[in-house]
């Protein structure tokens, strides 16, 4: 075998372990999840195998559905904003600190130590109507009457930012840590104030990782189960909750199917359209 | 005496010693990847594998005090004796195992304490149900006739369970806020009363939410005739319900923290409140929700292991221990077999062993109606 054609060959021999796996792991139950869209759920609760286009139609004609799917992604969009705003600061001050990074970087990476579960649970600890910030509020007086902080939108979102804020801070810190600081200073010398200096210069050239991490927040945010099944009230469902319950509650896996393939293809279209105008690569950089 | 360990035990003991240091990462990597081999190798071949000695049996139960209690009181002592190992696993709920179990290999699951006929009924309705061998378990003398009937009734005289305890999901209410005299007035009306508004609690199991909806609305609960109304109540409860619960341990949290003042609730895990010391009083409404809990084993179970262990619960001893744990009455017939003391100050307690105070849910009633009414209550439930 010439070497041309070995080199050739190496890259597909050292990625066959991770395609056998993403085939396996990743293609194929997705090949079954559409396969059992196509069927139906009998009154059992038994299969019907065929080719059936109901929970199809049901998944895309029902109000309902559209509803909770756009209210969902009102939700991820709200959190996505949140985190932007709360972790681009963070960012930059981690990117500009002087010798401390690595500090400051496991600090951000500390809480992906302690199981996703329990942080979201450790709020009912914090603001629940006996938990701390009532006991604190209800102790120096501010307050006669616990206040009622969980269980509706506004926690969730909460929920949702707590645990998706270092995905943003991660990707911001990744942009603004490959731009040089020359070019600020640059931008001073030449008579722009500091504020002038960020806004031209340094965050157009952060704006692809802002745009990594929210598109991160937002998948990540609008496919998210347990947060509103912990912090929601009776009424703060996601889509994600609506897949969980057809396919468990309902034993309706037909249905849960079609809805999960319907969040799969909107969320899908959101990062083909990211891929189109901004490309994979920072994304990839900031998982990296 | 050491427990048996089911996998994700297993699997979070070795993460345990690997984060300890005790076990290098290329180990750690290498024992996870044998164990994901081995298990992915050896499942679709289980059910081949029954003719052979049977050294483990799995068992799948409600998890928390529940749990707790059968394996010391039951599954432990079993083990001593017979040298099977009892494989200990949790759900959260009867439809979320279904689910486990329509994806499993045939002989994965073996018994699982399935709660109400009408769970029965599902699973044998699905194919799921076995013939068990009542000579192998004489124990089955000691238990409320009552109770095995209604399962015989489902599976053409045959058994494919044992029935095992009892209790009811009645009215649970903090008397801090709620007095014993208001809730006598109100009944199951004091989850639908404005003047808790976002004090108030609920199951999120459409079952128990249009059942206690036919109690607010003065209807038969295994026979409405103005399902109109029932949505209605639920849709009220809905909007004056600061949260649904899932488990009984966020059950048991949510009545604790003062959460909520009134929810309906599961007896075992209320009188457990009760022992804890919360002043949290207990009522079953007339027509409360009563349901009788059984040990079914599954279709390609090993049988007469699961007989033998079916038998060795039921032993009066080791029935009375668990009940005694789990705060719930056991399926033995007072009649028969002396309870003990503590037995019969448990809550849905009944001395006479014919359990005519409690009302069970109809399966052919609730079963037949399933697909339609899961499906609205997940819509009601989410603001519909």
């Amino acid at each position: 075998m010439s070497v041309e054609a070995r080199e050739a060959r190496q890259p597909w021999i050292l990625l066959s372990p991770a395609l056998t796996a993403v085939t396996f792991l990743l293609f194929v139950p997705l090949l079954f999840i559409v396969v059992y869209s196509f069927w139906l759920r009998t009154a059992t609760g038994a299969d019907q195998i065929g080719f059936f286009l109901d929970n199809w139609q049901e998944a895309l004609t029902d109000r309902f559905y559209r509803d909770i799917l756009l209210n969902t992604l009102k939700i991820a969009a709200i959190t996505t904003l949140v985190c932007a705003l709360m972790g681009y600061p963070a960012a930059y001050f981690i990117a500009r600190s002087k010798g401390n990074k690595a500090i400051l970087l496991l600090l951000l990476m500390l809480p992906f130590w302690i199981s996703y579960i329990i942080r979201t649970m450790s709020w009912i600890n914090i603001l629940g109507v006996s938990g701390a910030l009532n006991t604190f509020l209800l102790w120096v007086g501010v307050i006669s009457e616990p206040i009622q902080m969980l269980y509706n939108e506004q926690s969730v979102i909460l929920g949702l930012v707590h645990f998706l804020l270092p995905f943003m801070v991660l990707n911001v810190f990744v942009s603004l840590d490959g731009i040089d600081t020359n070019l600020e200073d640059a931008a001073n010398s030449l008579g722009a104030t500091r504020w002038q200096a960020f806004k031209q210069v340094t965050l157009p050239l952060s704006l692809p990782g802002l745009a990594a991490g929210g598109l991160l927040c937002f998948v990540l945010g609008a496919g998210t189960y347990i947060t509103p099944l912990v912090l929601g009230g009776a009424t703060d469902a996601m889509f994600a909750n609506l897949v969980f319950e057809a396919i468990i509650t309902q034993l309706n896996w037909p249905l849960g199917s079609a809805l999960s393939l319907m969040l799969l293809a909107v969320l899908g279209a959101l990062v083909l359209i990211y891929n189109r105008y901004l490309g994979m690569a920072q994304l990839m950089k900031g998982l990296g | 005496m050491t427990g048996k360990m089911d996998n994700t035990t297993r699997y979070e003991r070795l993460r345990e010693r690997y984060m300890n240091g005790d076990l290098d990462r290329r180990s750690f990597l290498g024992l996870i990847g044998a164990a994901g081999l081995a298990y992915g190798v050896q499942t679709p071949f289980a059910k081949f594998a029954h003719a052979a000695d049977v050294s483990q049996v799995r068992f799948d139960g409600w998890g928390g005090v529940v749990s707790e209690a059968l394996r010391e009181n039951a599954f432990q002592p079993f083990e001593s004796e017979t040298g099977v190992e009892v494989v200990d696993g949790t759900f959260g709920g009867g439809d979320e195992y279904l689910s486990r179990v329509k994806a499993s290999q045939e002989g994965e699951y073996n018994i699982a304490h399935l709660s109400g006929v009408f769970d029965y009924a599902r699973y044998h309705n699905l194919g799921l149900s076995t013939v068990l061998n009542e000579d192998n378990i004489p124990n089955l003398q000691y238990v409320i006739p009552k109770l095995i009937d209604v399962f015989r009734n489902v599976s053409d005289g045959k058994l494919s369970c044992v029935p095992y305890d009892y209790g009811t999901t009645g009215l649970a209410y903090n008397r801090k806020y709620i007095s014993d005299e208001e809730m006598q007035e109100k009944g199951a009306r004091i989850l639908i009363d404005e003047a808790h508004k976002g004090k108030i609690g609920g199951w999120g199991d459409w079952r128990t939410r249009i059942w206690y909806g036919a109690l607010q609305t003065d209807q038969d609960p295994n026979g409405a005739t103005d399902m109109e109304a029932i949505w209605d109540a639920i849709r009220t409860h809905r909007d004056l319900s600061l949260k649904y619960w899932g488990s009984g341990a966020e059950l048991m949290s949510l009545l604790a923290e003062e959460e909520i003042h009134a929810t309906e609730g599961w007896s075992g895990r209320i009188f457990a409140l009760q022992e804890q010391g919360h002043d949290i009083g207990y009522m079953d409404p007339p027509n409360g929700y009563g349901w009788q809990e059984c040990m079914f084993v599954i279709k390609g179970s090993p049988m007469e292991a699961c007989e033998e262990l079916l038998n060795f619960m039921l032993a009066p001893e080791t029935a009375i221990a668990v009940a005694e744990g789990q705060n719930y009455p056991p399926a033995l017939d007072p009649n028969k077999v002396d309870l003990g003391d503590k037995i019969p100050t448990l809550p849905a307690f009944d001395p006479n062993g014919t359990l005519d105070g409690l009302t069970f849910a109809d399966p052919a009633y609730w079963n037949g109606n399933e697909q339609e009414w899961s499906k609205k209550f997940g819509r009601i439930q989410k603001g519909y």
